[in-house]
Parts: structure tokens; sequence; C-alpha cells
């Protein structure tokens, strides 16, 4: 079933709310990675809103689903949407990268906060999200394990050794959305280190694999729904994005990945971001 | 017998470790042809940039790869290269540390490891970033040499000395900006320290971000009238056991700091000289078994007790230790 035009509208609101804590919260900080979670945050509310069953009620109990940042750099998005799910608060995201958060420059397991696991050493998601779906399956709970991952990352050795036994344990309940925006910090990622079409690499691992615009969240809905039907392979969904998605200046450049707006900047950035959702 | 260091005059001057690096190693290049460089996609950060855009044919960015590059850099050392593989110190060190092991310290390859952001002074990124284990996991290593310089100066003569040395060579630098110490006719020589300031009291022995630290708890000690001798020992290995015999004797305590664990880093390497060779009281001022966490890198250099004020406590409370 296709997502409903409300629902769809829904999401890209909230996602806009996203982007703007996002600028927000990087502005507030000084520092961090604005850029990444810009151009995630339609896939990543599609996912938060749609289909990740994390709740304020549920976030310990058993059988939820799990969530893992494999880019944990870009963790003000990730916040923000657990923000947007009531499991922190709104005055707490603006604490982001300060002396004493639970908000870290990235992402620090805090289960009473919906954070799963930590991340920031790039390569280490997967594996670990792999080793939650096995659990899950393993203890019986009816659990759904994603996790995001990115160009950048896919660069890792131990993303394809992941990739290797989550197809040939079968992990048909484990989920991975790599944010493809063609941008790492050295610059373009086909001319830094070319990971050439992911799609295409994890369909040879033995995943189910597809390509989607991360920024339609129907496309976005319909294949997280049909990762779902896939029983026994892992599924992989490689989100075609634009970073720093929504502020013109932050669009298609390695410059915004990890580079914190100034006041004009982000007067700039609020603007943008504030104009109405179709 | 042992000389004072050329300090130098503008005290006031701040310059990162990780800038003197990359203006040492375009210097280094520009002088000889054998130098390559490699960086997994933080060339900006680590500075080789610098060399990529005079050097471009002879630089390569592995991309987000760390074990892939520490064993191309092996690979390319067969070559007669002169291979310098730069990241952060987390992942340069903590990734790749197998590929370390096996590839470049066995086979004793001519690889320079510059890793930057060491230690806590990353700041804001917070532990998965902030590399806290780093020396004791290269100077465990048979063959490796390990330099942890304190200044801009002593960076470039680190680069110097790691070229100039066959075999592995780890360099440890910092993202912050910190004060100039040493005089430019200062030189850093394998396997030996350096004296900055005298005193018989307590020693202050430090590398790194804790040598200006050392210096400013000795100006505190001065003015309660304790008189703190304060040696660099930036070379930790090969480190300069007589510099440290001649400060147990001459001070009865040695305190050491520096910005990472205390379990098997740099104050282990100098206690094992001083229990092996001339026991005295000692303590060691570091990261005591925890991580770090976000925060500015002066509050964390303060919260986690390693500001020089800090320093100069723990070494007043050395000294009532002493056998009298
Ligand atoms: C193992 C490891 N190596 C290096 C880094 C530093 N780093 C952080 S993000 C990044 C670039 C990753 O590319 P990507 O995720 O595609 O970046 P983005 O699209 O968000 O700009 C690097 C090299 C890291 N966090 N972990
Ligand atoms: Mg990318």
């Amino acid at each position: 079933m296709t997502l409903s035009r409300e629902k769809a509208t829904n999401i890209r609101k909230v996602a806009r709310e996203v982007r703007l804590d996002v600028v927000r919260m990087v502005h507030a900080a000084a520092c961090g990675h604005p850029g990444g979670p810009l151009g995630m945050a339609d896939f990543m509310t599609t996912l938060f809103l749609e289909h990740l069953n994390l709740t304020a009620e549920n976030r310990l109990d058993d059988d939820r689903d799990r969530f893992v940042l494999g880019n944990g750099h870009t963790c003000a998005g990730y916040y923000a949407l657990l923000a947007q799910k009531g499991l922190i608060s709104k005055d707490t995201l603006l604490s982001f990268r300060k002396m004493g958060s639970p908000l870290q420059g990235h992402p620090n397991r805090n289960l009473d906060l919906g954070i799963d696991f930590s991340t920031g050493s790039l390569g280490t998601g997967l594996s670990v999200a792999q080793g939650m779906a096995l659990g899950a399956r393993l203890n019986g709970w009816d659990s759904r394990v994603y996790c995001t991952s990115s160009d950048g990352e896919s660069q890792e050795g131990q993303i394809w050794e992941a990739a290797t036994s989550a197809a040939h344990w079968g992990l048909g309940n484990l989920t991975v959305m790599v944010d493809f925006n063609n941008i790492q910090i050295d610059g373009p990622m086909r001319e830094v280190m070319n990971v050439r079409d992911l799609e295409a690499k994890y369909k040879a691992f033995g995943w189910h694999a597809v390509t989607v615009d991360g920024h339609d969240v129907v496309a976005v809905d319909q294949a997280l729904c049909a990762a779902k039907e896939v029983a026994e392979q892992p599924s992989a969904i490689i989100a075609v994005t634009t970073i720093g998605k929504g502020v013109s200046y932050m669009e298609d450049t390695s410059d915004w990945h990890g580079c914190a707006p100034n006041d004009e900047q982000l007067a700039q950035a609020l603007e943008e971001l504030s104009a109405p959702v179709s | 017998m042992h000389q004072l260091a050329p300090l130098s005059d503008g005290a006031d001057k701040f310059i990162a470790t990780r800038a003197a690096y990359g203006k040492a190693l375009l210097e280094l290049g520009n002088q000889h042809q054998d130098v390559i460089v490699l960086d997994a996609d933080l060339s900006g950060s680590t500075k080789t940039a610098v060399f990529r855009k005079a050097h471009p044919d002879r630089f390569f960015n592995c991309g987000v790869a760390e074990s892939n590059m520490m064993g191309t850099a092996a690979g390319l050392a067969c070559s007669g290269r002169t291979v310098f593989a730069s990241s952060f110190a987390m992942f340069a060190t903590g990734k790749a540390w197998e590929p370390i092991r096996q590839t470049i310290c066995v086979p004793s390859m001519n690889v320079k490891i510059c890793a930057s952001h060491a230690g806590l002074t990353v700041g804001e990124d917070g532990k998965s970033h902030q590399m806290l284990e780093d020396i004791t996991l290269m100077r465990v290593l048979p063959n490796m040499k390990v330099i942890v310089p304190a200044d801009s100066v002593e960076t470039a003569e680190a680069v110097r000395l790691a070229y100039e040395t066959p075999g592995p060579v780890y360099v440890r630098l910092s993202r912050a900006s910190t004060p100039v110490i040493f005089g430019d006719d200062y030189r850093l020589e394998l396997g030996r320290g350096s004296l900055l300031r005298e005193g018989s009291d307590v020693c202050i022995a430090a590398c790194g971000v804790e040598l200006a630290e050392a210096l400013i708890a000795a100006d505190i000690l001065a003015s309660r009238n304790i008189e703190a001798r304060v040696v660099n020992l930036a070379c930790i290995d090969p480190i300069d056991v007589d510099l440290i015999v001649d400060s147990a004797e001459r001070c009865g305590a040695i305190l050491t700091a520096e910005e990472h664990q205390i379990r098997g880093g740099f104050g282990d390497a100098v206690a094992q000289a001083v229990v092996r060779h001339h026991p005295v009281p000692m303590d060691l001022v570091g990261m005591d078994d925890s991580f770090g966490q976000s925060g500015p890198a002066p509050d964390l250099i303060r919260h986690y007790g390693l500001d020089g004020a800090s320093l100069a406590d723990r070494a007043e409370n050395l000294i009532k230790r002493k056998k009298r």
C-alpha cells in the first residue's frame, strides 16, 4: 500500500522540523555535522514515523525495533527525531556536544533516551546491527533492526564483512539504509575513492537491494515496506540524497560536512527551511 | 651533564602540532623524492592536504579505509619509498592496529604513522574520537619508535627524525593550538629527552600537550617555594633512561603527565625505567581508566585533572612521600 497523502505531508513537515533543529543544534554547539542529517532527514523521518517501532513507552521492551546510526557523525538529526518521538526533551537538544550532555558529539548508548548503540567509528554499525538482528532471532523477538550507513562508510572493509555474514545467516529482520550523497570529507566520493554501484554490490553479496530517491518519502516508504516482505535476506536501501538539503549554501558540498553556521548563516538557513511544505 | 633546552621567546605564539606537521611534510617532500603520503579521507584535518596540493603524484587518498591504508603503506615501502600515513589517532592506530603489527612492525617496514587528533583535546567529537590508548598500542610493538612532540618546533624535528630513522615510527599530533615552547635551534634526538627547568624537590616528566601544563605547574610550585625540575620526554620509545635516572637521583620523586590513559602509556614507560634502574616515589597524571566526553578542550583538560594547577597539587602531595 502506498503512503496516504496526509501521512506523506506529515512526514515532510516533521522532516522540516528536524532540519530546523539540526541547524539550531549545530549553531548552538558552534561545531558538529549539519550536512549529513539535512540530507538524510526525509528518509530518516519516514523510517522513524512509519516503520521504526520505538516509543517512549516501549523503549525498554525486548521486542521493540532497534536502530543503529552507522554514520554516527550525523547524530544531530537522529537526536531531533528522538525528540519528535518524545524520547528526548526539546531543551536537551540544545545541550548537544556540551560538557555533561547525554547528546554526545557521536551517539553514546543510552536506552532511556532511545539511543540503542554507540557509534562514531565508521564501519562498526552494520556489524552491531547484524548482531542485534541475530540476537532478536535467537530470542524469538519480533524486532526489526534498522541501521544507517553512507557512501563514505562503504569504503570500510568491515561493512563488507558484515554484508557477507548477514546474508549468510539470512537475516531478514535487518535493513540498512545507505545515505548516498557522493560527498565525504575530502571531497566528492567518486573522486576520493569511488565505491561504485552499491545496489549491485549488496545484491552480489546476497542481499535484497534497491536504490531510491532519498528525498521521495513515498518511494522510501515503499522500499521499507518491501524490505519487511523479504524473509530470508537482509535488505539494503540505497537512498540517493543531496547533502545539506534545504539550505542552499550547504547543498552538494563537503564544506558543510562538519562545520557550524555563524549567526548570519543560521538566519538564512532558518529562513530557507521555513518555506511551506507541499 | 644535561643542558637546558633552548626555549622560545615568543611565549604567546600558538600553533597546532598537526599544522606544523603539514608544513614539515611539505618541506620534506620538496627535498626528498622518495617521500609518499597516504591519508584516509582526513587530509584537511591531518594537514597532509598541504603535501597533496604540492605533490599530487606522490599522494594517495585511501578513502575511509585505515586498515587498507596501512597495508598499502607497507607494500609501498617494499619499493624503496618512505611512506607517511596519516589519519586521526583513533583510527590510524585503533582500527588498523593489527595491520600495523603484522605488515609494518613485524617486517620492520619504513612507514611513518603520523596521526592527529590524539587525546582529549579533540574536544566536542567526544569519546569515540578522543584517542587515549595510542601510546600504549604503539609502544608495545617491537620495532616501533614513538614520538609525542610538545609543540610546532618539536613536531618539525619529529618529522625530520622520523624520515632519518629507518623502520616504523609513530608520531602523535594534536588538533588544538598549543603554545610554542621551544626555540628555533632546538634539536630532537632519538632516545634523548630534554631539560626545560631545573629544580630538585620533584621532577615533572611530560610529553605532548602536557609539557606546557608541566611548565605552568612548575611556576605554581615555585610560588609555594617548591622547585620542580621539568623534563620533556617526547621520545617515548626508545626512552631516555639516563635522564630519568638522573632526575630520580636529583629530585627523589617523579610525577608524569600525559593526555592519555596512565595504564600502559607514557607514565608507565617512565615507571619501568624508574623501577628497573632507580626506584623513587612516583605518581602518574593522565586518564585513570576512563573515557572522555564531548566538551571544549580546555574544560576537558581541567575536568580530568590534567591542567597545571592539578599537576602542581599532585606534585606537592608526591613530595610528602619522599624518603627523608
Ligand atoms: C573509522 C573512521 N575513520 C574516519 C572517520 C572520520 N570521518 C567522519 S565522517 C567521514 C566521512 C564519511 O563519509 P560520509 O559518511 O559519506 O560523509 P557525509 O556524506 O556525511 O559527508 C570521516 C572520514 C571516522 N569517523 N571513522
Ligand atoms: Mg556521503
